[in-house]
């Protein structure tokens, strides 16, 4: 079985779709938000590896041609984005306020928490740039001397946890502008909550899309000065 | 035929971000660089909508599931992360509920006041 598994290509790909349809099947079912399709099919394929020992390097060797997808993909969040050019003219700068004060939330809350922990000068770098999109994440870590692994593991953690918890943070905060709840939802869980967005609405999926891109990048600027203060 | 120049303009503009992130030495991903060019392209009439818009919008729809072996990766850092497992778990839930909620929040309410300044506009 191991063997059979371990030699098929297309077992990535299908065990990754598989489980996917699984949490689909379940959210219809059960309409609970612990119910999310994304994270049921990593948890159930992580839960195949470890019954049948298969190891993440043979079924990445499949499931790598998804992840392939993930920058043309990313690429793509200009179509929705343009088509919603109007609506970002008419309100850029709430659009930017907004993902700046979601930008310096984010780096203040990881530094004051790092305080409150006693993390040390290399965990509370490695956790600077956790909420903005992995790429640009691994990049800032390892500029300021974070540890890269667990930057992208707490990177993926958050977009998860994002993509779950969007809708009831949307309502018990009252965010109800599509708007605001795509800079809201872009901000904080970068491409993996813009996923859930894209699901929500047009208008909310385009400027989630938005926000990876501008969140990531303040975020670069204000992590520069962030890693002086402790 | 549509099919497969969409996905070629597509793959096109990931390359350009590639290229540019080779040269410009930021961290920025080929993503960003490409997000932007084909948004200023789409803008400035260079790509026409057409052009790109099946494919683009089938690779957004399906981009849930490309997180799915980045996610099973944490098996592979699990051991990595146990160390500091607690403040990290602290630190991620509250700090994605407060960024959330501050951008959420600030957004609306730049929103809400550019709406009550125009509508002041249009009444005096």
């Amino acid at each position: 079985m191991k063997d059979l598994l371990g030699n098929a290509l297309f077992f990535g790909v299908v065990v990754s779709l598989l489980t996917y349809e699984l949490g689909l099947w379940i959210k219809r079912k059960w309409k609970l938000a612990v119910f999310n399709p994304l994270l049921i099919a990593i948890l159930a394929v992580m839960a195949v590896l470890l019954v049948f020992h298969i190891d993440y390097d043979t079924y990445n060797e499949g499931a790598k041609y998804l992840s392939y997808l993930l920058t043309p993909a990313t690429i793509c969040l200009a179509v929705p984005l343009y088509e919603q050019v109007e609506l970002l003219k008419k309100n850029v700068t709430a659009i930017l306020v907004g993902i700046l004060s979601g930008a310096v939330a984010s780096v203040t809350c990881v530094l004051l928490l790092s305080m409150a922990f006693g993390l040390n000068h290399e965990e509370y770098v490695t956790l600077l740039p956790k909420s903005i999109t992995t790429a640009i994440g691994m990049g800032v870590s390892e500029e300021l001397g974070g540890i890269v692994t667990i930057t992208v593991a707490v990177i993926v953690i958050t977009g998860v946890l994002g993509n779950i918890i969007a809708e009831h943070v949307c309502r018990i905060f009252h965010i109800k502008d599509p708007i605001a709840k795509g800079i809201a939802i872009g901000s904080a869980s970068h491409a993996i909550g813009t996923a859930r967005a894209m699901e929500m609405g047009e208008v909310e999926g385009a400027m989630s899309g938005l926000s990876i891109a501008v969140a990531g990048v303040v975020t670069v600027a204000l992590s520069m000065v962030y890693v002086y203060f402790w | 035929m549509k099919y497969v120049r969409q996905f070629l303009i597509i793959l096109l503009f990931s390359f350009v971000g590639e290229v540019l992130k080779y040269l410009i030495p930021l961290p920025i991903p080929a993503s960003i660089y490409g997000l932007l060019l084909l948004f200023l392209a789409l803008q400035l009439h260079i790509i026409k909508l057409e052009s790109v818009r099946e494919t683009a919008k089938f690779l957004v729809e399906i981009m849930p599931v490309m997180f799915i072996p980045a996610g099973v990766g944490l098996l592979t850092s699990w051991e990595a992360l146990q160390e500091m497992l607690v403040p990290v778990a602290v630190i991620t839930v509250v700090s994605t509920v407060v960024v959330m909620a501050a951008a959420g929040k600030a957004t609306e309410g730049m929103l809400h006041l550019g709406r009550k300044r125009r509508k002041e506009g249009t009444e005096r």
